[in-house]
């Protein structure tokens, strides 16, 4: 699917080869006894896509933040088109050229596409001539880079791709020569990711630099010339993306060898345990979110929902997890039917039998301030097995969490440490022993690998299918296509809230559910073969 | 930017011991400048200072009467702060109180002295949670910002207790706005009579058994907040309301308890003023027990163990500025009230102004860093 191969001759082959465009060397940077970063040196040459990937805390955001001059190292020296240059700030890197893209996007919604441009640089107190001076400039560098929006669109009504596009705009406005992504395509479609993956390639021809951080392994083979791999702290390997493989990064990056795919048997469904009939969801500005929604998930199967985030997927999980209240339809666990509409919340659904892993695990999953032991009795807390009289039995809720902690592999498994100070990884398992350990009938599983490494995904994946097998529902939303492909015994696409279609596991490829993702129904995506879908995105 | 790698705390004793000491030594310092600003010595004023506050049995007995009062408005602050809410009604909430507690002394004094205590308790902590209950409704239901709405219920209160003293609840034949003194089987013990049935004998003061009551509150407190089920969602949901709504908990439940409980904490200031000291109802008692209640609950961390502390910080300077105000004349009772507010500056509103540099003081601490910070 990402047919874009490295430019050849791009990646320096000239006689006499210019300084590299960034040079780390020796980097080393502590956090009190944590050692972030350990005699990190790195080569970016000019002109290329440089892939930094490793598991979540391997240090890969430590050394972008020193780079971006949000911190400074204890050691060791940055070299800018071969110069030492020491970044005490943003605005230095800003000054040398670097500019950053972040993860999520730190664009003023409200605003025009210009006016963001220009946010921080509108050169005087009088906005006018600064405008018109950067519209000239805008419009040069989306016709030097392919990079169309329209400058005077509302960033809040842009798809996310266009508002990346933004992102880059403004990095590029500031003059910078040297790009870092950070986990660019977390938010993108597939045919998004490709059409991005084409501006990053002009980027190149036009001789600027990418540092391109993920997780992807597929999107490093696909774009970059050379990848580092970082693992706890150290950089572990430097190589030319076209002597590596996928199995070789992923066994780089974890320290072993690691199953990339599922190994799971044939479901088994059994009776139905969640029924949804003519779902709507509103939200509070009137928006339909969910558009009459039916399916139904049985015992004994992993029922996936795949969708560009923002097409509904989180609305429909949380309304059927009771933290949302729908406007209309049916919700039905266990044959019990929910009154839609009215006040139930989370807690009467937990009594249904239904657990549930949330999409953002630190704003909804997690009291980030609380230690483990209280993260664990979250939403079970009137559990009497956690009472004793009036007060909660603080033996009974430490042991709970010791013995999940140790069921669920959670490093460092101290029950008083504070949620905020685990990795994300860990934070995820903490939650996932909790909705698991309750031993439902029906699991909500919501983004359950976002930004967690390769071994705790290993991990959860094994746990899910686990549960599946031993006949419990299970409904998973995710972004990541790879995991509701290998994950789920059926896949539902959502698209601007509606279910587009359904596809069995067997016939999922991701054309096909990339071209539903984007709100073209399989029947017409059989016929439309010849077109290209890449260059619509969804409105 | 959570996502760039997150230090660890500092250790707790740093944080509860530490950094309030450091600044309560900036604001004696910058009280010191001021002292000797006004050509007096400022080693002589801290100790009229202490001797003010503890150089007797009576002066300790006044400094523990003003504890009190800051236990009560303290507590009162940190339990809605659990629920991620600025009670900044505290001093209307006790006023009312003391309104509830004066009207169970004034009309229900033929009740037996074992009745009468408890029965004005609950007046007490029932009015004062009326009070906070408005605006906690206000907030939770229609977003009404409780900062704003306590604020002004502190001007209501202020008005109704005008009004009342003045027009309803004044001794018939007399000028003052002041009720009836209270029979004496609806007054406090005091702590002198106290331990006086035990054998000891302590100067007179105003100090009394609220005092007892409000160490007890504080125990409560803790109890109620970090160890029952109702604090656990106290807690979660002052702490991340979506964490909360997924965890079935609901925050506007919630606020409403959290801020109730607060005006009824606060509400107890009258059991100590009406019920103790005046034993009669009369206006402006509060004296900005309310205010200073947000400064101690600041400076102690939001832990009844902290506030107890602070209140006593806090009693202590009262009590001994007013000494040290009757002893070194040029320092007057104003320079006292400009000395109070250093402490309340530097221990409550700039209480994060040095937080950055000791929790850097402590991530670092390695010989490598000696380096870091050489640069």
């Amino acid at each position: 699917m990402y047919d874009l191969k490295p430019a050849d001759g791009a990646g320096g082959e000239l006689s006499a080869p210019p300084p590299a465009a960034i040079e780390l060397v020796g980097i080393n940077k502590h956090f009190g006894p944590v050692h972030a970063n350990r005699d990190i040196s790195m080569t970016v040459p000019r002109g290329t896509i440089h892939g930094i990937i490793g598991e979540n805390g391997a240090g890969k955001s430590t050394l972008m933040s020193i780079l971006y001059g949000f911190y400074q190292a204890d050691s060791g020296e940055i070299r800018v088109n071969g110069e030492q240059r020491l970044i005490r700030t943003p605005n230095d890197a800003i000054h040398m050229g670097i500019g950053m893209v972040h993860q999520h996007f730190m664009l003023v919604e409200p605003f025009t596409v210009l006016e963001n441009v220009i946010l921080g640089s509108e050169g005087g107190s009088l906005l006018h001539a600064g405008e018109a001076r950067a519209r000239e400039e805008l419009a040069h560098l989306e016709a030097e880079y392919n990079l169309d929006v329209s400058p005077d669109a509302v960033v809040a009504d842009l798809p996310v791709g266009l508002q990346q596009r933004v992102e880059i705009l403004k990095a590029l406005f500031r003059g910078a020569d040297t790009l870092i992504l950070d986990e660019p395509t977390g938010v993108l479609t597939p045919q998004e990711a490709d059409q991005l993956f084409r501006i990053l390639d002009t980027l190149r021809t036009q001789g600027k630099t990418v540092i391109l951080i993920t997780h992807k392994l597929r999107e490093i083979m696909a774009i970059t010339d050379n990848v580092s791999v970082m693992r706890a702290g150290q950089m572990v390997a430097n190589v030319a993306t076209r002597d590596t493989s996928r199995e070789q990064l992923a066994e780089l990056m974890v320290g072993r060898k690691v199953l990339l795919r599922v190994d799971k048997g044939p479901a088994n469904p059994g009776r139905p345990v969640l029924q949804v009939g003519n779902l709507n969801m509103v939200d509070r500005r009137g928006v339909s979110r969910v558009k009459d929604v039916s399916f139904q998930v049985r015992a004994g199967e992993i029922v996936g929902i795949a969708g560009v985030s923002g097409n509904g997927q989180s609305e429909l999980l949380s309304a059927i997890a009771g933290t949302i209240r729908a406007r209309s339809g049916e919700i039905a666990v266990n044959g019990t039917n929910i009154k839609v509409g009215q006040g139930v919340d989370a807690h009467d659904m937990r009594e249904l039998g239904l657990a549930h892993v949330p999409e953002d695990r630190i704003h909804e999953g997690l009291v980030t301030t609380f230690a483990a032991n209280e993260c664990t009795i979250l939403g079970y807390h009137d559990d009497p097995a956690y009472n004793k009289g009036l007060l909660l039995d603080r033996t009974a809720i430490l042991n709970t969490c010791e013995g999940q902690m140790g069921g669920y592999d959670v490093r460092p498994p101290n029950p008083l440490l504070k949620a905020a100070n685990f990795s994300g990884g860990n934070q995820q398992k903490l939650i996932v022993a909790r909705e698991m350990e309750r031993d439902p009938d029906l699991l909500l599983v919501g983004q359950p690998t976002r930004g967690v490494d390769i071994g705790a995904i290993e991990f959860i994946h094994r746990r899910l299918i686990a549960m599946r097998d031993a006949g419990k529902a299970i409904l998973l939303v995710s972004v990541e296509l790879d995991e509701v492909m290998s994950l789920s015994d059926r896949i539902l696409v959502m698209f601007d809230g509606a279910i587009v279609g359904e596809v069995a596991q067997a016939d999922a490829d991701e054309r096909t559910l990339g071209l539903m993702m984007a709100g073209i129904r399989p029947d017409e995506a059989s016929t439309s073969t010849g077109g290209t879908p890449g260059g619509t995105s969804p409105a | 930017m959570s996502k760039f790698g997150r230090p660890s705390d500092i250790p707790l004793w740093a944080n509860f011991v530490l950094v309030p000491l450091i600044n309560l030594t900036l604001a004696f310092m910058v009280s010191g400048l001021v002292v000797l600003a006004i050509g007096e010595n400022p080693i002589e004023a801290v100790g009229w200072l202490l001797r003010g506050a503890f150089g007797n049995q009576e002066f300790i007995g006044y400094t523990l009467y003003y504890t009190t009062n800051l236990i009560f408005t303290g507590l009162a602050v940190a339990v809605a702060f659990h629920c991620g809410l600025f009670n900044i009604g505290g001093e209307g909430q006790a006023y009312i109180g003391g309104l509830g507690v004066g009207l169970v002394c004034l009309y229900l004094d033929f009740l037996p002295f074992g009745l009468i205590v408890p029965v004005a308790i609950l007046g007490g902590a029932l009015f004062g949670a009326a009070w906070a209950y408005v605006p906690a409704y206000l907030q939770a239901t229609r977003g009404s910002h409780i900062v704003i709405t306590t604020i002004m219920f502190n001007f209501i209160a202020a008005s109704l207790m005008v009004y009342l003293m003045v027009n309803v609840l004044i001794r018939p034949g007399q000028q003052s706005p002041e009720s009836r003194p209270f029979d004496e089987n609806a007054t406090l013990w005091s702590m002198h009579e106290m331990l006086g049935w035990v054998g000891i004998e302590i100067a007179r003061s105003p100090l009394n058994a609220s005092f007892l009551w409000a160490l007890i509150c504080g125990f409560l407190v803790y109890l109620f907040i970090w160890r029952t089920r109702w604090g656990y969602e106290i807690r979660t949901a002052g702490q991340n309301q979506r964490a909360a709504v997924y965890g079935g908990i609901s925050p506007a439940r919630n606020i409403v308890l959290a801020v109730s409980i607060s005006g009824a904490l606060a509400g107890f200031v009258g059991l100590n003023e009406i019920m103790g000291v005046q034993q009669r109802l009369l206006l402006n008692f509060t004296a900005g027990y309310g205010f200073t209640g947000i400064a101690v609950a600041l400076m102690g961390r939001n832990h009844p163990v902290g506030i107890v502390l602070a209140a006593l910080l806090f009693g202590a300077l009262y009590q001994g500025g007013a000494e040290l105000a009757f002893e070194i004349p040029t320092i007057t009772r104003d320079m006292v009230v400009v000395i109070q507010g250093l402490v309340i500056l530097f221990a409550g509103a700039l209480e994060n102004m040095l937080r950055p540099q000791i929790e850097s003081l402590f991530r670092r601490g390695g010989p490598a860093d000696a380096n870091a910070q050489a640069e």
